[in-house]
């Protein structure tokens, strides 16, 4: 479920990438400034923080498994 | 099983640090307005580190490699394969955002480009070394032939993605062409490298930590084989 929704917000922001990209430069070079007054560009920025904290807690995870996997070995030797 | 870098802890929370920097400052520090790039720039810090990685593990592969033709030890041939099979996912994820950023910079997302076809070239020969690996039962002939193998597919690596793009004869959209080593149109921005040389390290570690733990469950996987 909650690699689900991951996908999803990742979904949502390449949608929001690809809105931005496809506006033209006309004159003026566009910018994501009215994004960062309206102060959203920080939904973004916590919605990659969330799925990047919850990546790595997960390598923490994995990480700790094969530990434990490895004292078991290790015990199982002597 | 035995203690060493890969189960190390220290390397893992500096890495952790370093990516939670990247992506909270990779979107909040300014970057320089350019044209047709745009906010896109800020692929630079993800993109382009995919690459660095790539181009990290690879070479620890390539360092294992010889070292296993001259000592064969089981465990360097370990280190060797899985560091080859992480080098590749992040090459592929290399290739996709790069795909994606090319479509809304360039208008397509494939162009006949030397460093795209280059890179593509070197994931190839990459897969072959997976295929070569797998094609042998007999241990010791697969850890020398797909070693051996390994060296030829680190030189294709360098040749196609550092050499050849390179050449003045060819031009390329992508940068750090034509004699031109490098990312000096971005990088010149100093903002820019206060993000850019973090986000480098960052994933860098985080392909080292994922290589680590497929090194760690292959050597357990290696263990229990030869138990039986």
């Amino acid at each position: 479920m909650i690699k689900v929704k991951g996908f999803l917000l990742l979904l949502a922001v390449l949608c929001v990438n690809t809105l931005f990209a496809q506006t033209e430069a006309t004159g003026n070079i566009e910018m994501a400034d009215g994004m960062r007054s309206s102060g959203k560009i920080y939904v973004v920025v916590a919605v990659l923080v969330i799925i990047l904290a919850g990546l790595l807690l997960y390598m923490i995870s994995i990480d700790r498994k094969v530990s434990k996997i490895e004292k078991e070995i290790e015990q199982e030797k002597k | 099983m035995k203690k060493d870098i890969t189960s190390a802890i220290w390397w893992k929370a500096l890495c952790v640090v370093l990516l939670i920097y990247t992506v909270v400052a990779g979107f909040l520090m300014p970057v320089p307005a350019l044209a047709i790039l745009h906010e896109t720039i800020r692929n630079l810090y993800f993109h382009v580190c995919m690459w660095f990685a790539m181009m990290f593990i690879l070479t620890i592969s390539l360092v294992y490699s010889i070292k296993f033709l001259m000592n064969p030890k089981e465990d360097f041939d370990i280190i060797a394969s899985q560091t080859a099979n992480t080098g590749m996912v992040f090459g592929v994820l290399g290739l996709i955002t790069g795909s994606l950023w090319a479509k809304y910079t360039w208008g397509a997302w494939w162009i006949n480009d030397p460093k795209l076809n280059g890179a593509a070239i070197t994931l190839l020969s990459y897969f072959a070394y997976i295929v070569l690996r797998s094609s042998m039962d007999d241990e010791q002939k697969r850890s020398r032939v797909s070693a051996v193998y390994n060296i030829f597919a680190y030189a294709m690596l360098i040749v196609f993605v550092m050499v050849y793009p390179r050449l003045s004869q060819v031009d390329s959209l992508h940068p750090g062409n034509g004699g031109n080593p490098g990312f000096n149109s971005y990088d010149l921005d100093s903002h820019m490298r206060m993000v850019f040389y973090p986000a480098v390290l960052g994933w860098l570690l985080l392909c080292s930590w994922i290589a680590a733990i497929n090194i760690r469950l292959e050597r357990i996987n290696r263990y229990n084989y030869n138990k039986i």
